[in-house]
């Protein structure tokens, strides 16, 4: 599914991803732990594409291609889903006109025809319970004045919607009181299959709880430091970050 | 990425879609502006006396004016008005039975525009009185329109077939002294559209005018004048598209409004006049005096419009409200970009008691730009609890562009209550990345952003025409995020 060798990347000139290495199957579910500063938001901002993330070094393939060559878009239309940490607000676009152009984009890109208004409408309803999502968010204006349970719920809906091979779910637990919590988990363990892989990041091991991880990475001054099992996420959880960081001075 | 820079070359140095220049033979009146000119013109068009004096009378007082240059917040080359033709007209003077009968050549202009008489005839329920340079050329639905004793025709028509109508509103709202352009347009007006509503009567359609500059160096002096009697209804669209010139053309239009008691108008336009190349050359001069006036009670006139063309636009859609409980609207979207400029808002006149204006405009600037909005909200004495809401709104694509907002408010009576705000934005990295990240493409990302910031607007369009100005929305700004 995805294989990341020896990624470098800088912002402003300052190296933040010093070397990574990961590898992905395919319905898998990868959890990176670390703390603040560590470069796990850097991670997904270059494995989407964003504008001021310069990759230096190292190599991405994502289902045999190379990532890093494909524009953000093509990213995306390939497969990959990345849930944002802090959703954006597009004001006057409803949530409901925004999926469906951004579903036929993808379409188009692999080729098939639009979806019809009844099929869309029937694949809204469906998905729009399983993070039950009020069908009043659907037509409303992408993120706006949603509250932070909202939005984050709405991230999990759109991926539902879009059926990703690929989903990067950044810091989704951040402002999430606990029912919001379970009820983004419940979501997202019925999205998990054998064809579709996660990448979780997560700065704390609540949310794995309830999205229970096959691997658990921690991620330390731009580099994998260690790996486990989700035992590993509560070992964080008991000692905290400060043994790794002594680990590995 | 290469694919990705050749539809953005693709887009950068996509031509003005609609510069194309049809064949036409046309009779022109000499170069330049005299009395001789004026009287060549009501000649050709066989006016009645009392309107050739209108005209010189218009005119004299021209002479004595001074073209407005300091206050707008527009640059320009000063304007020779005699080196300008003012009349020109299809040689084939059309007196049809028939579309068969028709120009060929004129038939296939209109397709080019997508408004073949035909088809509008066949499909679309629309009335259209379409308009090549100067002279009315074919009016449709005439027939189902005057069963109800509605007055749908060419002004030169109407000030032969009409002339009390005419001579009683003819510059009742826009008078031959109120401006620079209002007058020069009153002495050499060519043609243009007259509409009447009678007492009572819902019109049944959209009532809708195409617009065409055809003829290089031809100013355009269309007069409108729309009259909806007591309880009468009428939405009226108006819509343009321009051939590509390398000179500037100087367009000049009135657009006269009187609604009665009770009575409603709905005026929307879409203006897609050539804006002139990415350097700022060519392009159409745009200076149009639009006005309303609320003269009975209850009356309302709602002006909708979307511009997002000519080099550079001089446009304030007013309402005068003078009937008590009179309502007045105006929804505007701007859009400039490459070299255009735009001074364009609305003035509310508040005269009777309890009257009530909205405004809302929606400014978007890119490229080398300027987008002004300059609106007049003035409360008079009698205008006992009047209310104005005003929302005016600015969205900045690069940093070269410039968005400007000169708000004059005059309140007069103390029972008032104006509101005001204004917002201006930059369009986000962050919107477009998240839109990427769902798999749209910049510029699907841009229409989007870009048609939700104008939603307010869009929406007070006819449905027909809200799917076409959201395309001409997509068309202006391709390629423009910088």
């Amino acid at each position: 599914m995805l294989e990341i060798r020896n990624l470098k990347a800088s912002v402003e000139e300052k190296e933040i991803l010093k070397g990574i290495n990961l590898k992905i199957n395919a319905g898998e579910v990868h959890a990176i732990m670390g703390p603040n500063g560590s470069g796990k938001s850097t991670l997904s901002s270059v494995l989407a594409g964003r504008d001021g993330y310069e990759v230096t070094e190292g190599e991405v393939d994502f289902l045999q291609k190379n990532l890093l060559e494909l524009s953000p878009e093509d990213r995306a239309r390939e497969g990959l889903f990345l849930a944002f940490q802090y959703p954006i607000e597009i004001p006057g676009v409803s949530n409901i006109n925004f999926l469906k152009t951004a579903l036929n984009e993808i379409r188009t890109y692999k080729g098939l025809e639009a979806i019809s208004a009844k099929d869309f409408l029937a694949l809204v309803k469906e998905k729009s319970q399983l993070v039950e999502l009020d069908s009043k968010l659907a037509n409303r204006s992408v993120n706006e004045g949603f509250s932070g349970g909202e939005k984050k719920r709405n991230e999990i809906f759109q991926l539902a919607m879009l059926n990703p091979k690929l989903a990067i779910l950044d810091e989704t637990d951040s402002g999430l009181d606990i029912d919001a919590l379970r009820i983004v988990a419940n979501g997202v363990n019925k999205l998990r299959s054998k064809d579709r892989s996660f990448i979780i990041i997560t700065h704390y091991q609540r949310l794995l709880d309830y999205i229970v991880p096959d691997f658990v990475h921690v991620l330390y001054n731009g580099k994998i430091v260690k790996s486990g099992t989700k035992e590993l996420a509560l070992e964080l959880e008991e000692k905290g970050y400060d043994w790794i960081k002594a680990e590995t001075v | 990425m290469p694919e990705e820079n050749e539809i953005l070359d693709e887009h950068l140095s996509g031509e003005y879609k609609y510069g194309f220049v049809s064949n036409i033979e046309s009779e022109k009146a000499p170069i330049g502006l005299s009395e001789d000119t004026i009287r060549f013109i009501s000649q050709k068009k066989n006016e009645p006396e009392w309107m050739l004096e209108w005209r010189l009378k218009a005119f004299r007082h021209w002479l004595t004016m001074k073209e407005p240059t300091h206050w707008p917040h527009l640059t320009y080359p000063n304007i020779d008005f005699q080196q300008i033709y003012y009349y020109a007209a299809p040689k084939q003077k059309p007196q049809y039975n028939s579309l068969d009968e028709v120009d060929p050549e004129l038939l296939r202009t209109f397709e080019k525009l997508g408004i073949s008489l035909d088809e509008q005839k066949r499909l679309s329920g629309i009335a259209v009185d379409a308009v090549i340079d100067s002279v009315s050329v074919k009016t449709t639905f005439r027939e189902k329109l005057s069963e109800m004793g509605i007055i749908f025709c060419s002004f030169s028509e109407a000030v032969r077939e009409y002339p009390d109508l005419v001579k009683q509103y003819l510059g009742s709202v826009v008078p031959p002294a109120d401006n620079f352009y209002a007058a020069l347009n009153s002495a050499v007006f060519s043609d243009g559209s007259f509409c009447y509503i009678p007492k009572g009567v819902r019109c049944p359609m959209e009532l809708s005018t195409y617009f065409r500059i055809n003829e290089a160096n031809t100013g355009q002096f269309e007069r409108t004048l729309l009259i909806a009697d007591e309880g009468a209804y009428v939405s009226y669209l108006e819509g343009c598209t321009a051939p590509m010139r390398d000179e500037n053309q100087l367009h000049a239009a009135v657009v006269e409004l009187v609604a009665l008691k009770d009575a409603e108008i709905k005026y929307s336009t879409v203006q897609n006049w050539y804006p002139g190349n990415k350097e700022g050359k060519g392009g159409i001069y745009n200076f149009v005096t639009k006005r309303g006036i609320c003269l009975g009670d209850y009356s309302k006139i709602s002006w909708t419009q979307v511009e997002t063309g000519s080099a550079v636009t001089w446009k304030y859609p007013s309402c005068i409200l003078k009937g008590n409980y009179s309502i007045g609207e105006f929804y505007s979207v701007a859009v400039t970009n490459n070299y255009q400029q735009a001074d364009t808002g609305t003035k509310m006149i508040h005269i009777g008691k309890n009257t009530k204006s909205t405004i809302v405009s929606k400014g978007i600037s890119a490229g080398f730009s300027n987008n002004s909005y300059r609106g007049l909200v003035a409360i008079q004495k009698g205008a006992e609890n009047a209310r104005n809401y005003t929302q005016c709104d600015s969205l900045l694509m690069s940093d070269k562009c410039g968005a400007h907002t000169f708000p004059y408010i005059e309140v007069k009576n103390k029972t008032a209550k104006v509101e005001h705000e204004a917002t201006t934005s930059k369009i986000g990295e962050d919107q477009l990345f998240y839109c990427n990240q769902r798999g749209i493409n910049n510029e699907k990302a841009i229409a989007l952003i870009v048609n939700g910031y104008c939603k307010e607007v869009l929406n007070q369009l006819p449905m027909e025409f809200a799917v076409e100005a959201q395309k001409l929305l997509e068309v202006s700004l391709e390629g423009s995020v910088g």
